[in-house]
């Protein structure tokens, strides 16, 4: 396997892991119980694709030629990498802000995720991405009408929900487009993401549409270099928080 | 004015193992204390939440993070159970949410101590989860239906639970030298606490008496946690670690382990809200509960407005 396509691998294993992260903050302090569970459920299966991804990475790494001294495994393409080397899209790291701030980057990121796994399920040529992408996409379609429930519920709720529904919609937008641009590393991909881009700006519309909320004009300007290693100023704090335990006690079992 | 005659069969259908169940006549103060227990092990089930919710973040691999995730999202299932059986004796879970953040409800004061290092999440699994089950597994039993069916469901989660806090701490006892030590650690800051959680000895406490009688307990604090000692005193063998207490040991004639007497000063204090973190749980609670209103009041708004658009017939 090329360094593209392990890029590219670990840039979907880092997305799921960042945003599995940032929604592993809401466990215990939902807006309601049963809520707590289901965000809870969405961020396991993000860990499990993550640990699907990572171990399929590693077995790459640790076969191709320029093999590291220290083999590679899904802790440490989690825990030893740097923010320089992440390659998560921003919008799985923005923060939670509130609940509906929550809800809406779950949504736009499950979204464009049903469309892209779609596609890596259907190409075949790699039959074990193929395999995740399948698996995955059982949670991937729960994530998206779950969460596309809750835009509706909260854009159509109250004037107050009306309101932080349209702020966070505001919030993220910008970090909407860099879904689409393709990384250096993902033009051998053969990803039509011109598709994914139509189909999940339908999906999106539709949604906004019956939850009675403004769908941002077409000018916004996009933010771009999560994919590639260049992020926000969170992902350092995610990282400092996740990776202290490996970073403090290198080299033991756990 | 009862008539005796509730009180008798009621008391007959108790003795002869038959489960209350919720349209069954039951005395006021059977009623009144079932709520209570219940929904006071409801809201330990989710204030629980929080001394472990601490450690998600940081948990030191992608198998110790699931398996976290798991746990606590498991506690928080038992919240539900168990706010749902309190429902069935005619209190509402908004109610008994109320009663927690006032103040006027109870919950475990286990989840008043802090989890400082990794390994207390070990701990308190082995620990904690370990002496909750030698309380649930009387409870399976006890009298009223809805919450001895409750419990068997959540014994078999929690003893799910036990088994993964002692394996995390076996693999910690058997790493370096610093996780060795922050095993022992834990171990020496929850055994205390893990062991106040049966409550009071049995000569002081409050609610025993009836609740014997009435087989909402079948095991008195002292009997419960004599076990607990016993069974721990064991397995603590095969950590190669130690108890903090200088006067267990094995006596022979009773079969059983002796141990030392707890800080009963220390475990009013934080029964009195004075434990390390009291006021961060309750505090943690009531935000989550307060920032969330807007979420619940949404929820219902959208909910009404969907029935009207849709007739029932």
């Amino acid at each position: 396997m090329n360094k593209d396509k392990i890029d590219f691998i670990l840039s979907l294993a880092d997305s799921s892991l960042i945003l599995a992260q940032r929604n592993g903050e809401w466990c215990g302090h939902g807006p309601v119980l049963e809520q707590d569970i289901a965000i809870t459920n969405i961020t396991l299966d993000l860990i499990g694709q993550a640990r699907c991804l990572y171990q399929y990475a590693a077995d790459h790494i640790n076969q191709s030629a320029d093999q590291p001294v220290n083999p590679a495994t899904e802790d440490s393409l989690a825990f030893l990498r740097t923010e320089r080397e992440f390659k998560n899209c921003l919008l799985a790291e923005q923060s939670n802000g509130d609940w509906g701030q929550t809800i809406l980057r779950q949504f736009f990121f499950s979204t464009y995720q049903y469309f892209l796994y779609q596609q890596l399920k259907d190409k075949g040529t790699d039959t074990t991405l193929s395999a995740i992408a399948e698996k995955s996409l059982k949670e991937i379609t729960y994530h998206v009408r779950w969460s596309s429930e809750w835009v509706i519920r909260l854009g159509d709720g109250t004037e107050e929900s009306k309101r932080r529904m349209e702020a966070g919609i505001e919030n993220l937008w910008p970090y909407t487009g860099e879904l689409f641009a393709p990384a250096d590393y993902e033009e051998e991909m053969a990803i039509d993401f011109k598709t994914i881009k139509t189909k999940w700006a339908e999906k999106i519309n539709s949604v906004l549409t019956e939850a009675t909320l403004t769908h941002p004009d077409g000018g916004i300007f996009m933010h771009t270099g999560g994919k590639t290693g260049t992020h926000t100023e969170q992902l350092g704090y995610i990282l400092a928080e996740m990776q202290y335990m490996q970073r403090a006690f290198p080299g033991c079992e756990w | 004015m009862v008539s005796p005659d509730f009180e008798n069969s009621f008391q007959k259908k108790i003795d002869s193992e038959i489960k209350i169940e919720p349209k069954d006549w039951m005395p006021d103060a059977y009623r009144k204390t079932n709520i209570r227990q219940i929904s006071q092990h409801a809201h330990s089930e989710v204030v629980g939440m929080l001394p472990e919710g601490n450690w998600i973040g940081r948990a030191p691999s992608l198998k110790r993070k699931a398996i976290l995730l798991a746990k606590v999202q498991d506690e928080g299932g038992h919240g539900l159970y168990l706010y749902a059986a309190a429902e069935t004796l005619g209190i509402s879970r908004d109610e008994m949410i109320n009663d927690l953040h006032t103040g006027k409800a109870k919950y475990s004061s286990i989840f008043n101590y802090p989890t400082l290092t990794w390994a207390d999440i070990g701990a308190v699994g082995w620990l904690v989860d370990g002496a909750a089950i030698m309380n649930q597994v009387m409870l399976t039993r006890t009298s009223y239906g809805p919450y001895a069916r409750g419990m068997v469901r959540i014994c078999k989660e929690e003893s799910f639970h036990q088994r993964q806090g002692f394996e995390s701490l076996l693999v910690l006892s058997r790493g370096t030298k610093e996780q060795k030590e922050m095993c022992q650690d834990a171990i020496n800051r929850w055994w205390w606490p893990a062991l106040m959680m049966f409550g009071p000895h049995d000569n002081e406490s409050q609610h025993s008496e009836q609740s014997m009688l009435w087989k909402i307990k079948r095991k008195s604090n002292d009997e419960l946690r004599q076990n607990f000692v016993v069974m721990i005193a064991e397995q603590i063998k095969t950590l190669g670690m130690k108890l903090p207490d200088p006067d267990l040991k094995w006596n022979e004639e009773r079969k059983h382990y002796d141990f030392g007497e707890i800080n009963w000063e220390e475990f009013w204090q934080v029964v009195k809200g004075n434990g390390p973190c009291n006021k961060q749980r309750l505090e943690a609670r009531r935000k989550a509960h307060d920032e969330g209103q807007w979420v619940r009041d949404a929820a219902m708004a959208y909910a009404k407005k969907e029935s009207k658009k849709t007739p029932t017939n």
